[in-house]
Order: C-alpha cells, then structure tokens, then sequence
C-alpha cells in the first residue's frame, strides 16, 4: 500500500496503513509467567484488571436488578450487602487503579523511549502482588464475603461484628494490592525520572506520562495511611488491641480518617492517567498540538497537591469541629479550579482543529461531556452544609460513577481503542466501536442521571429495598434499564477487541499519524522496543520525525544551507 | 486495506446523533419524572428553616452550575460541529495562549469565590437553631442541660431531646428536669415533638455507626459510638404531621429498615401527650412498687407455708402498663 507523503497531512485520511506480517503473540505459557517485558507485563495487566471489570460488572446488574421495584425479594439483605462491598472493592481495588498500571507499563517506556521498566523483576511481581490480592478476596465467596462495603467502616468490620474471615480477606486484599502499587508506583517514577530519551527533557514529556508520574507520587503518599489502617484493624480483630473501640479509649473517627486519607487521593489516583490518557487522544484526532501542554501538566500536579489536602469531605457529616469542616470544604471548593483549567484546554485543543470522528475521539470526547457533570456535583458535595443533605444517598452514587465511570472508564475505552493497534499490530472495528460508544453513552446517562434525583428524594444508598415514596420506583427502574443497556454496550467492545485480534485490519506502526514516540516502533514492539532511538527535540516528536522525512523525499539533492 | 483508508463521513452526523442521543437520555428522564416531582431538582425540605436554607442555597448553586454546564457543552459541542474534519480544512498549529489561559483561571477562581461567599452568608443560619416561636411549646426553665452554648438557640432554651441510634432503632430520650435519667419519657422510632418549637438533637449510637436523618427536616448527622453530635430542627406551626427517613449510614443487614418518624403535634397536644406519658411511667413506677410488695409478702407467707393460697387482687406487672411507646423494631 501506498505510504502518503506529508504534504497532504491533514487531508490524510486516518488511519494510515501500512501492510505487514503481525507477528503472532508467543503462546508459550511458561514465557508469560516469568517474564520481565513490561510489554507483556502490561497486557497481563490489562486482560487481569478486565476481567475483574467484568465480575464487577456483574455484579453490579445483580445490584441493580434487586433495586429495579420496590421491595424487591431477589436477593436477601446478606448476600446484597456482600454484593455492594465487592462490586465496590472490585471496581476500585481490582479494575481502575491497577487498569492504569497495565496502560502505564505497556505505554510509559515506550513513550519516552526506553528498552523497558528501571526494575523490571520488581515490575513482574507488581503484577502478582495483584493477581494474589485478587484471589485471597474472591477466595472469600466460598466462605463469607466482607458486608461492611468498599469502606468498612468500623465498628460494623469489627470482630464484633462481622466476626468471619470475609473481612480478613479484604483486609489482605488491600495489603496485597497495595504493596504491589507501591513497587510499582517506585518502578514508575525511577523510569519516568531516569530513562528518557536523549533530549526529552520534563517539559517535553509527554502528558499521559506526567499523569502517571503524579499517579505514582500520590500512591506513595497515600497508601502508607490504608495499610496502617488495615493494620490496626487486623490486630484489633485478632491481637486483643482497641484502635477503634471507644469503650477502651479507641476511636472509630481515626478509622475514617486514615481510610479517607488514603481513598481520596486514591479517587484521583483513578482518574488522571484517565486524564493522561485523553490529553494524548484530543490533538491527533483535532489535528493539532495540544492546548497549554504546560498548563496541563501544572494542574495535573496541583489536583495531585490539593487531592492530599480534602480528605474529610467524606467526613461532613461527623461529629467534627466547625473549622475543620471549613478548611475542608474550602480545600475542596478550590479543586474546581485546575479542574477548570483542564476541561477548558481541552475545549481548547478541538478548537480551530480539524476533528476526526473515530471511535477514541468519541470516547474522549464522552469523557469530557461527562466529566463535567461528575466535576459539578462534586461542588455540591464540597459545601458541607449542603453535603448533609446529600450525603450517602443516591446522589453520592451518581456523582462517584459520573467521575469513576463516565470519566475513568471512558478514558480507558478511549485509551483502548488508541492504543490497541500499538499493543497487536490490528486494528479495531471502527463500526463496532461506535455503536459501543453510542449504547454505552445513553445507557450510562439513563443508569446515572437519575440517580441523582433518587438521591434528592431522600433514598440513601447501601439498601436493598425501598418503599414506593415519591417517584422511587420509577427513577429506580428507568436507572436498572439504563445499567442494562450500558452492559450491552460495554460487551460490544469485549467482542471487538477479541474479533480484531485476529481478524482487524493490520495497523503499520503509526496508522494514527500521532505525535510521541510508541508510534516510532513497529507494531507490536519488537523485544527490545526500539533499533535506535531518536534524538528528541520537542513536545511532538514523531511530528519532527514525519517532517525530516517530507524534507528529505522532497529535496533529494542535497542544498547547501 | 483501502476501506480502512476511507474516513467515514460520519461527522456531521455523529455530531447530530451525539447532541440527540444525550438530549434523548435526559429529555426522556425529564418526561417521565422530572416536573412531576419537586424533588426531582433539589434537596426535600419544607419542615424546618434549616432544610428550607438548605434548599435555597442548593438552589443558587444549582443556577450558577446550570449556567457553567450550558456554556461549557456549549463550547464543546459547536467546537464539534465547527471544526470537524472537511476536505481541504486545515488545523491551526496553536500551543496556546498564556492570556486566554490566565483568563480562565481568574474566571473560574472568580466563580468558586462566589460560591464560596454565598455559602458562609447562608452557613449560620444552617447551623445555628433559631428561637422557638412565640406560641410554640413553652420550654421549662428547668429543662436546660449544660452544654455548649453555641448548640443551643439564642435565647438557649430548646426541647433538646437525647437520640440514640442501635442496630436497628432509634431511642429517643426526653428531658424532664432533673438529672438523673431514670424516669424519662422515651420513645422508640416515633419522636413526638411541639411545633413551632426548637428541637435539639444529641446523636449518640450505643453500637456501630448510624446517620439520623429526616430530609425535610435538615441535614444528617451521622451517630458514631464515643461521640455526640449535634443538629435541630423547628417544624412550622400549621405544619403538623409525620415526617420520615432512613438511617443513611450502612449499619449491618437491615440497615434498609431502620427507619425514623418524627410526629409533630401542637404544643397544646404535645404539653397532653407528655404529661400522658409521665402519668404512665408513675403508673409502671407504682406498678413495679406494688409488685414488688406483693412478691415480698408472698415470700413471707410461703416462709410460713401458706403458698397454697394466692391471695389479694392481681397485680399489673410493669410490661403491661399502657405505653404511647412502640417497642423496638430490633425485637420484631
Ligand atoms: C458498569 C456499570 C456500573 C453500574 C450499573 C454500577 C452500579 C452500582 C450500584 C447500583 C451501586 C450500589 C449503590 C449502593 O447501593 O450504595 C454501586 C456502588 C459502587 N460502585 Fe458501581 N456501578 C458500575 C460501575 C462502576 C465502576 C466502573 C466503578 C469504578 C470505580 C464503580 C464503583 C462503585 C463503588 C466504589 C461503589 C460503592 C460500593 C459501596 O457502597 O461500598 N462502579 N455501583
Ligand atoms: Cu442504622
Ligand atoms: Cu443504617
């Protein structure tokens, strides 16, 4: 096939293909069990964390099929509550966080030119420190699965309350997990920090890799404060001491404390490489550089800098001194700020570019419409009188699943779609990816919009059953249909991404004409990443690369300068 | 391989089809719910000036969000629809620019500001429990507790009433005085209370964490074991009537059915119901008195071995005293 010349770029239809041998992944089991190539550590990530996106999924129709009518049966009060803490740990713990690592592994070296992570055994037994977190808490669904929700609030996830091993089982789940972010998060910033190109210098890294730097610092921060709390919680359970038992000097505020210190944070954690990830897709699908790189990556850091300072707005609610409540709810008021900025450079990069609809763009565009919403109701939240109203009710729901779902999960689709000729040398099916997009949108919106409604109307969330008051019974059936129709939409990328393995168009090495260097290499990478490795002189350095190749085809007798 | 190559020609109508398919999504919620319930847009509130101040400022940000949300998918949208890939169109190589940038920045600084001072103008209001009314329920002077003044209302007198959360009731505790708690109204699940009377609440939980909660009557307060919070309500007098709520604070498995009445009365009805109350707890008093005598005498005959014979009328045990009081939902 034909490779078009440069001068016609943004006339170029996209993707631009080039033929050539895929090679087949090695179906050597023993290869993908003791390998060190983060390539490969990467993919192991991604097929593990959608997995669990799938269970977690699952889990979440059986939620929202026990809520569609009021005083529903399906399900008793025991197995729903166990429903809700694993659909929430599952989500939280087992998909979006470590759903990032696996982009991060896979993408991170490439993209800013190395052979592979700093630590490549440690990077391997991040992944298992996954996989066994994974599986010491599923292991608990043959005996009794935790029933405290993704929280655990003490004292309910006491001894003395849920005496069985369910709550052990989380407790080791977020050990595990935690220790193999940590390793990770260590692996990520000693690459990011030593093993650029030659010429990338900080301001010319690319952004989805300031967002996984930031993504690691603040799980460095932050995962020390779960891990005491989970901690002492294990030997309050088993060892007799009394950190949460306010009979015996105790306190269960120092529980919420501790595990909100950890769990805001964590929702940024969640959602910048999203973030990252849509900064990436915007300029090569509007044409153009994007807008205020520098502001970008200076708001990335500032949400990191602030998302450590607002902890207790989970907390509002709490018997707590009015100036805490005032700091915390002024901390948070500030967030929108660099927030703002974001959204507003973005907007900024589509604008007077030349926007190709396919199916990332969609999906990074859905992020954006949708964010925004998940962004104005965390306002809401912030001003803590209001929070008293709304607090644990269904509007909480719909505002955590507007950032969680319509923000990190659309990015990660996007990311997906971006992405997915880099990591198998095929294509996905562009018609396919739409109507996915298209369902996915308008059932996210019918599941989550009117949850905030449900909420307003006095429903709290963590119940199973409702009386028919006000117009519950309704809102709560229009939002079981929207999960259904949301599911479908999510299976059609599931099928997608399996067809295009074998069957997707090849995809040449660059078939986005995008900007950084993971389009440099052949697709999949060979072992080694990289022949050689270009010097790197600006933000954009396959545009650099694309135009000394225009220069060099048009100008074939040498001109003396 | 050349399909590939192929740009659909997709985007204009991928850009209509986006606009509709969001505008289907909320239009069909908003037909099938929205206008026909007040609280499809706002906080529930009418029973008390805390919730109602509650609303109005929920309902000023709401205005302001409403304006940001349209301008901003505005921008959004017909960037879309204006800049979408056409023959021959050319994208402006653009790396930003700073003034547009700061711009912004002050915009978006400017509109937090102003949320930020209309929310501490309403705050007070909020959190501080007003005066009861004139011709609510006339608060003994006796009935003060000794706490942090600025908990109490201005004048300092309200109906402060001791809320205790358990798996899976509440237990509400009156004030009557004196300071020993032995022989206070209680009630379980049903707080009955004066209008036109300030309410102030003392949350306490005797187990796990639980949230009071009644939306029309203001915001939560989460009942943690060890601690005390704090919050109040003052139903309108003309507003008489049962108010309802969940606990909204996960509790165990039947959090779902920890629910929570209040029933507000006239003060004339209330001053009635409370003294009804006291008479049945001196009845129950007596009751027990009386039993115990009785159990006395009888042992005292039965040491004389005269047990064969009951004797004297029978006498009501304490649990059969007639009581307002529900039992609690924890011994269904
Ligand atoms: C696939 C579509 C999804 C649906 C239909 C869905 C639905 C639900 C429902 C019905 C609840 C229970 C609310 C309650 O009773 O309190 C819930 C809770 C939750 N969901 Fe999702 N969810 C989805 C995806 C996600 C994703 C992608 C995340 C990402 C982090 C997530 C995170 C959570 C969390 C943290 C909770 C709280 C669990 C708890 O209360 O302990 N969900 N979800
Ligand atoms: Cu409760
Ligand atoms: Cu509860």
């Amino acid at each position: 096939m034909a490779v078009s010349t440069a001068s016609t770029l943004t006339q170029t239809p996209i993707p631009q293909v080039v033929a050539h041998e895929v090679p087949r992944p090695t179906r050597n089991w023993v290869d993908w069990l003791t390998t060190t190539d983060h390539k490969k550590i990467g993919i192991m990530y991604l097929v593990l964390t959608f997995a669990f996106f799938g269970v977690g999924g699952v889990e979440a129709l059986l939620i929202r099929l026990q809520l569609a009518v009021p005083d529903n049966t399906l399900l008793d009060f025991k197995t729903y509550n166990q429903l809700i803490t694993m659909h929430g740990t599952t989500m939280v713990f087992l998909f979006v966080v470590p759903v990032m690592a696996g982009f991060g592994n896979y993408f991170v070296p490439l993209m800013i030119g190395a052979r592979d992570m700093a630590f490549p055994k440690l990077n391997a037994l991040s992944f298992w420190m996954l996989a066994a977190g994974g599986a010491v808490f599923y292991a608990s669904i043959f005996f009794n699965p935790p029933e405290c929700g993704w929280t655990c609030y003490v004292p309910l996830s006491s001894k003395d309350y849920l005496p069985n091993g369910g709550v052990d089982a989380w407790i080791f789940l977020v050990h595990l997990t935690g220790i193999g972010s940590l390793v990770g998060s260590v692996n990520f910033y000693v690459t990011i920090a030593n093993m650029r190109a030659p010429g990338m210098t900080w301001s010319r890294l690319p952004l989805f890799c300031w967002t996984i730097l930031t993504y690691s610092v603040l799980l460095i921060l932050a995962l020390p404060a779960i891990a005491a709390a989970v901690t002492l919680l294990l030997t309050d359970r088993h060892f007799g001491t009394n950190f949460y038992d306010p009979a015996e000097g105790g306190s269960p505020l120092l529980w919420q404390h501790l595990f909100w210190f950890f769990g805001h944070p964590e929702v940024y954690i969640m959602v910048l490489p999203g973030f990252g990830i849509i900064s990436e897709v915007l300029p090569i699908f509007a044409r153009k550089p994007i807008f205020g790189y520098k502001a970008i990556a200076a708001s990335t850091l500032t949400i990191a800098f602030l998302g450590l300072m607002v902890w207790a707005h989970h907390m509002f609610t709490t018997p707590s001194p009015s100036v805490v409540l005032v700091f915390f709810m002024v901390s948070s008021m500030l967030i929108s700020i660099p927030t703002g900025i974001k959204i507003f450079s973005w907007i900024g990069t589509l604008w007077r570019g030349t926007i190709v609809f396919r199916t990332p763009l969609l999906f990074a565009v859905g992020f954006l419409g949708t964010f925004l919403i998940g962004g104005i109701t965390g306002v809401f939240l912030a001003i803590y009188p209001v929070d008293w109203q709304l607090h644990d009710t269904y509007f909480v729901v719909a505002h955590f699943h507007y950032v969680l779902m319509g923000g990190a999960v659309f990015a990660v689709f996007s990311g997906l779609y971006y992405w997915f000729p880099k990591m198998t040398g095929r294509m996905m099916d562009e018609k396919l990816g739409k109507i996915s997009f298209w369902t996915m949108l308008i059932g996210f919106h019918t599941t989550f919009l009117v949850q905030h409604s449900i909420g307003l109307d006095g429903m709290p969330r963590r119940i199973p059953e409702y009386a028919d008051v006000g117009h519950l019974g309704l809102y709560n059936l229009i939002s079981t249909i929207g999960a259904f129709i949301l599911g479908v939409g999510i299976l059609v990328t599931a099928i997608n991404a399996l067809r295009s393995l074998k069957h997707g168009p090849v995809a040449g090495p660059d078939p986005w004409k995008a900007n950084t260097l993971e389009w440099f290499t052949q697709s999949p990478p060979p072992k080694n990443n990289f022949d050689a490795v270009p010097r790197v002189r600006s933000v954009e350095p396959m545009k650099d690369i694309r135009a000394e190749i225009e220069r060099r085809t048009n100008e074939p007798d040498p001109v003396s300068a | 391989m050349r399909r590939s190559n192929r740009i659909p020609h997709l985007s204009r109508a991928a850009v209509l089809a986006s606009a509709s398919a969001i505008a289907l999504a909320v239009l069909l919620t908003l037909l099938l719910a929205g206008p026909a319930h007040a609280s499809f847009w706002a906080p529930q509130h009418g029973g008390s000036p805390n919730a109602d101040r509650i609303h109005t400022l929920y309902s000023i940000i709401m205005v302001i969000a409403v304006i940001i949300f349209v301008a901003v998918e505005g921008a959004l949208f017909y960037a879309l629809w204006k800049f979408r890939m056409r023959p021959g169109a050319k994208a402006e190589q653009l790396h930003g620019n700073t003034r547009l940038e700061i711009g912004w920045t002050a915009g978006a600084a400017a509109i937090v500001l102003v949320i930020g001072i209309v929310t501490f103008i309403m705050l007070p209001g909020i959190r501080n429990p007003d005066d009861s009314d004139a011709d609510g329920w006339q608060i003994p002077a006796s009935y003060q507790t000794a706490k942090d003044p600025g908990l109490l209302p201005p004048n300092g007198k309200s109906l402060n009433i001791d809320v205790n959360g358990q798996q899976y009731a509440w237990r509400f505790v009156y004030p009557d005085g004196d300071n020993d708690r032995q022989n206070n109204v209680t009630a379980y699940e049903e707080m009955v209370v004066p209008t036109g009377t300030t309410v102030t609440l003392d949350v306490r939980s005797s187990d796990v964490a639980h949230s009071w909660w009644i939306p029309k009557l203001g915001g939560k307060a989460d009942a943690l074991p060890g601690y005390t919070n704090h919050t109040w309500f003052k139903i309108p007098r003309g507003k008489e009537g049962v108010y309802t709520g969940n606990c909204a604070e996960l509790c165990g498995r039947n959090h779902a059915n920890m629910t929570a009445r209040v029933r507000a009365i006239t003060p004339e009805q209330f001053t009635q119901w409370l003294a009804r109350q006291k008479a049945a707890i001196e009845a129950a008093g007596r009751g027990a008195q009386q039993y115990r005598a009785q159990q006395a005498q009888n042992d005292q005959r039965s040491q004389q071995g005269d047990a064969s014979q009951p004797s004297g009328e029978p006498v009501p045990s304490p649990s059969t005293v007639p009581n307002d009081a529900t039992s609690p939902a924890a011994q269904r």
